[in-house]
């Protein structure tokens, strides 16, 4: 039984057919619309989201499947004190497959080992967000056709950014990246991350706060949102909250083809003049994540493409 | 001051100085019935001052935890008071129960019920991560870091 915990759990070549096959349901989402009939997904949402949950919603019942779950932890038996193995153990009796959101890291390495069923990990606290970084592959092939050679950006929040930890750590495994690693100071990529994925693959890497220094080399710039949820003290939320602001004015020096990614949702870190811009590329992300999760679901479950 | 010789057991030695109490712990040596010897800051000629450590029995222990603690340590199989085997202790690859995940954010952190685990993730710079959160095992303020 495969799980998804993190995106390296995923070989290169799983992905790219995963990739591939989000693609086709995309282009045809109608000839799958029955390939889980009689299958149930259940959400188990300890922290609340909107897109991930509903796009794994709306993947399975695009399947032909059934959903069932929580949103928050208040309304399941984690309000009373149950153990995560324990709800897991539960719900793996009710469903076909788990998708499970937990603000504690870890939490769904738990999951894995009690779940009789596959378990994929919507987003552990600022760790790993591994159906994120499966959405921002496709995104990223669809608009540039490749995975390789590629000058990436990562501007904002670096340091709790689970979605940008999880991005490099899933395109360092191709040749030819450069990473261009934008934050104010106290929001820098943690050491860790930076020696095991960077130094240690040899990829080339900059670290600025200057994001227009490095804009006219960017094939692509992900920005991200400073999370008030990822702060222990509101002041010094309050303080970084604001330190980019994306405005066509800095896009004056980026490329043509460069395609800017948010992983939503945003707050002001990309103003809305932005989203008229034919680089800005955020909500045909959105739009992926559904098809990305459909090919994933479809992929643990075991179930073939061709009948 | 003279400590016996053990006939059939085990010699811990070349402990760092200081740190036998905690080998002690780790290997739960307080629960054993027979005889344990704890020698403190005992004169030596490679270390200045070392621990040992003798038991007076022969059992199997989790010897590879006593490579995380320090690889210089020797273990000594004593059977019929000749020394039949020296162990070579390597690195654990897995450590469970004994060193804590202290990232606050970690699941670990709020079930109790979950025995703490750690990964080998590189030898060479003896680096352990909780096998939950990834935090790398290191005592400072910020294990992030």
């Amino acid at each position: 039984m495969r799980h998804l915990i993190d995106i390296l759990d995923l070989s290169t070549q799983e992905i790219q057919e995963l990739v591939d096959l989000g693609g086709r349901i995309m282009e045809h989402p109608e000839r799958y619309a029955h390939k889980c009939d009689g299958k149930i997904l259940a959400t188990l949402f300890f922290e609340p989201s909107t897109r991930t949950r509903l796009s794994f919603e709306s993947a399975m019942l695009s399947l032909g499947g059934k959903v069932l779950g929580f949103s928050e932890a208040a309304s399941s038996s984690a309000a009373k004190g149950e153990s995560v193995a324990d709800t897991v153990r539960t719900v793996s009796c009710y469903s076909d497959i788990i998708a499970m959101r937990h603000p504690k890291e870890g939490a769904p390495v738990v999951a894995a080992r009690h779940s009789e069923v596959p378990v994929i990990n919507a987003g552990d606290g600022g760790h790993n967000h591994p159906t994120q970084t499966l959405t921002d592959l496709l995104t990223i092939h669809r608009e540039k056709g490749r995975f390789t050679d590629l000058t990436v950006g990562f501007c904002g929040d670096l340091k709790f950014g689970r979605t940008v930890h999880s991005l490099i750590s899933a395109l360092s495994r191709y040749e030819g990246l450069r990473v261009a690693l934008i934050s104010p100071e106290e929001l820098k990529l943690p050491s860790y991350v930076k020696s095991e994925m960077l130094k240690k693959k040899g990829i080339e890497y900059i670290q600025t706060t200057d994001l227009e220094s490095v804009m006219p080399q960017l094939d692509i710039l992900y920005m991200t949102r400073v999370q008030r949820e990822r702060f222990f003290n509101e002041e010094d939320y309050l303080r970084l909250k604001d330190s980019y602001i994306l405005t066509p004015e800095k896009l004056r020096t980026a490329r043509e083809d460069l395609r800017i990614l948010h992983p939503l949702p945003r707050v002001n870190e990309i103003a809305v003049a932005v989203d008229q811009d034919p680089r800005a590329c955020y909500f045909k992300q959105v739009r992926c994540g559904r098809y990305i999760r459909m090919a994933l679901i479809m992929k643990l479950l075991g179930i073939p493409e061709e009948e | 001051m003279v400590i016996d010789a053990i006939h059939n057991g085990i010699v811990i030695d070349h402990i760092a100085a200081g740190k036998s109490m905690e080998l002690y712990d780790i290997l739960g040596l307080g629960r054993l019935d027979c005889t344990v010897a704890i020698l403190k800051n005992v004169p030596s000629r490679k270390l200045g001052r070392k621990d040992i450590i003798k038991i007076d029995q022969l059992l199997e222990l989790d010897w590879d935890l006593l490579g995380y603690v320090d690889p210089n340590i020797t273990v000594n199989i004593i059977r019929d008071d000749i020394r039949v085997e020296k162990r070579q202790l390597k690195l654990p690859e897995r450590i469970r129960g004994v060193i804590r995940c202290r990232n606050p954010r970690c699941i670990t952190s709020v079930e109790q019920e979950l025995e703490h685990e750690f990964k080998l993730t590189d030898r060479e710079n003896r680096i352990y991560r909780c096998v939950y959160c990834e935090t790398r095992y290191s005592p400072p303020e910020d294990p992030r870091e």
